[in-house]
């Protein structure tokens, strides 16, 4: 059984949601992020590193600046299996990264995943690879043992989740609104009638996961009560990097305490 | 035969495809659904020649260029673009995909754009079509096509300076990308070249086939032949398609030029096809300016409308097949052709198809002496006057 796949059946033996926490790998520097992936997984379930891109277009303005920051940094997807080597050391916890298409594509997407699973990673999601253009990438993943997170959003139709739901593993990540990540104030209206497809379409084969704009413990309160299996919080993680950049003891601090607060409401 | 070659829906080959968030994706299939229902509806065809003809002033002439054509030693004809309304082929697109907003029930329509000449033309057609209008443009480009900014601006649309990445049409597409996926239900996305996901290469490429068309009946008329040869620029490759697309089947050679920028050495330069490789950028596999880990690379071009890291799926098919030459001209040659068109047939040209012009002295070497040639002129000038006078050193 995978990590990710025993993380899911661990939490539900003891009723309990998830916590996935997002990182932009690399932000501020490659050195920092097992620091910060250590710090969050003291609280977080699973951990989701982004593999920094030039041209993220489904990401807002605050994991756009953790992108370039990473870049600036000199971080490359071969840093980045580094680093997830490095969290490997010190953690257990199932590690998913999220990356653009054309950064998989580059070396092959066999050797990519190749790569990742030898690094110590358990699943990907690649946000512009929609199920359609995502055989090989699913080929591939299934050959190497990582589990391929698909997306589903509010526009989705029911024919289409059914085969979404068919065709991921690991769990399904339902994005909660219509637009880019980005910390909200409120969840969108759009969440409920969502997961109420995806629990129809699913049929409980595999676990729901919601991620955009839950920045907040009583977001993720509201989203484990609405039937989902985990909460994906990601900009507000990134939010706390960038303002604290200059104080690293700070920073660490923060987060610890910030994943705390999530975790109590999971 | 070239045409007949979609082996899957929305694939050159390998090139193309819908490589974008899922939120987009069944946006892109109503798209592609009501595109198919009109494209052959008598009504839509019929509206769509009326506004090219009353309201772009279709048929844009093809100008024998005699003085330019005893200069460069071959027998030269300009597909006059430049002529069509809002100076440039960018209106033959707006119109088609604002008449297609319509008949979608549209309310709102979004666009990017580089030189500013899709975001003039988007914006125009907006305004005659009743839409509401909004613009992406990269900060780098507000800068230096201030006329075209104005100009959008006075059409009532809303332009928004993008100050991410390189602040040039890249990041104008991230930034549309992601206002479409978030306005997804009201919102038609107006793409201005045969770049993006499926079935965007196809539409633009088919509202831009009227060129090529022209061409045909003009010269044939004019010469009783078909050309040797037909030069376009290539950015995106909009006007290059539309020109090339009507004689893929014969016999004439068909040469697409990039933007070499200070030279392919030198690394500033956005000659894609020329010295990129496979990849996937904005929705679709092609070719793309990349570093070895998949990164998009900066690109420069004299032309802010060829300053872009990627390249229309259809023309990586076409270099696939040899079908089409890919070369590329620097800067310095680009501007000698802008130059020299201006001393020779007093037309200023756009700086984007100053890059075809320039070709032609290498055209004489390839074709031999007095070869029938066509230049697609895509645009006017006017709004490169500027950057003209700064290479030159002139302060105006």
């Amino acid at each position: 059984m995978s990590r990710i796949d025993a993380k899911f059946k661990e939490l539900r033996h003891e009723g309990k949601g998830a916590l996935i926490a997002f990182i932009t790998a690399g932000d501020t520097s490659p050195k920092l992020t097992p620091n910060i992936a250590t710090a969050l997984a003291e609280h977080a379930d699973i951990l989701e590193l982004g593999i920094p891109f030039s041209d993220p277009i489904a990401d807002g303005p605050t994991i756009q600046a953790a992108d370039d920051r990473a870049l600036s940094a000199g971080t490359t997807p071969e840093t980045v299996f580094k680093i997830i080597r490095d969290i490997r050391k010190r953690s257990d916890i199932p590690i998913v990264v999220l990356s653009y298409y054309n950064i998989v594509l580059n070396p092959g997407v066999e050797n990519f995943m190749k790569k990742l699973k030898t690094a110590g990673g358990d699943g990907i999601i690649i946000p512009d690879l929609p199920l359609e253009e995502s055989k090989e990438a699913l080929r591939a993943a299934k050959n190497h043992g990582i589990s391929m997170i698909l997306l589903a959003t509010p526009t989705t139709t029911p024919e289409r989740l059914k085969q979404i739901c068919r065709a991921s593993s690991g769990f399904l990540y339902l994005v909660s609104v219509l637009g880019v990540t980005g910390a909200r104030r409120k969840l969108s209206k759009e969440v409920k009638d969502l997961v109420k497809k995806a629990r129809a379409a699913s049929m409980g084969r595999i676990p729901m996961a919601i991620g955009f704009g839950i920045s907040k413990p009583r977001h993720v309160r509201e989203v484990l009560k609405l039937g989902a299996d985990a909460a994906i919080v990601g900009s507000a993680f990134v939010d706390l990097i960038a303002r604290h950049k200059n104080n690293k003891r700070r920073m660490l601090n923060e987060l610890d305490r910030f994943a705390k607060s999530l975790k109590a409401a999971c | 035969m070239y045409v007949d070659k979609f082996p899957i829906k929305g694939k050159f080959n390998e090139f193309g495809g819908q490589f974008v968030p899922e939120t987009l994706m069944q946006a892109l299939q109503e798209l592609e659904a009501a595109y198919m229902k009109l494209k052959d509806d008598p009504k839509f065809k019929r509206d769509l020649n009326r506004y090219l003809r009353e309201y772009a002033g279709r048929p844009t002439p093809l100008s024998l260029a005699m003085n330019l054509s005893k200069k460069v030693g071959l027998k030269v004809y300009l597909k006059r673009e430049d002529l069509a309304w809002t100076g440039a082929h960018k209106i033959n697109n707006t119109l088609g995909q604002c008449l297609l907003a319509k008949y979608m029930g549209k309310k709102r329509v979004i666009a990017e754009t580089g030189a500013g000449q899709h975001g003039v033309a988007t914006a125009t057609a907006a305004a005659m079509f009743g839409l509401k209008c909004e613009i992406y443009m990269g900060a780098k480009d507000v800068r230096r096509q201030k006329l075209n900014v104005f100009r959008m601006r006075l059409l009532d649309a809303k332009v928004h300076e993008v100050k991410s990445g390189s602040q040039t049409l890249k990041d104008a597409i991230n930034e549309a990308l992601r206002d479409w996926t978030t306005n997804v239900r009201t919102t038609y996305y107006l793409l201005g070249s045969v770049v993006g996901p499926h079935p965007y290469p196809t539409i633009v490429r088919d509202f831009q086939r009227v060129i090529g068309r022209e061409t045909r009946k003009q010269i044939l008329e004019r010469e009783n032949r078909l050309p040797d040869a037909i030069v376009a620029c290539v950015g995106g490759g909009s006007n290059a398609i539309g020109i090339f697309y009507d004689f893929l089947d014969d016999d004439v050679k068909l040469y697409g030029i990039e933007a070499g920028g200070k030279g392919l050495r030198s690394g500033k330069h956005s000659a894609t096809l020329c010295a990129g490789s496979e990849g996937v950028l904005h929705g679709s596999r092609s070719y793309v300016l990349q570093d070895k880990f998949g990164q998009i690379l900066p690109t420069h071009s004299i032309a802010p409308g060829l300053d872009y890291p990627g390249v229309g799926p259809e023309h990586a098919f076409a270099k696939l097949r040899g079908r089409v030459k890919y070369d590329c001209v620097t800067d310095e040659e680009a501007m000698q052709a802008f130059k020299l068109l201006n001393e020779t047939e007093g037309i200023l040209p756009a700086l984007e198809s100053a890059h075809a012009l320039a070709y032609l002295p290498k055209l004489r070497r390839t074709l031999g002496d007095g070869a029938l040639v066509v230049a697609n002129l895509s645009g006017r000038g006017d709004k490169d006057v500027e950057i003209a006078a700064r290479y030159m050193g002139v302060k105006i």
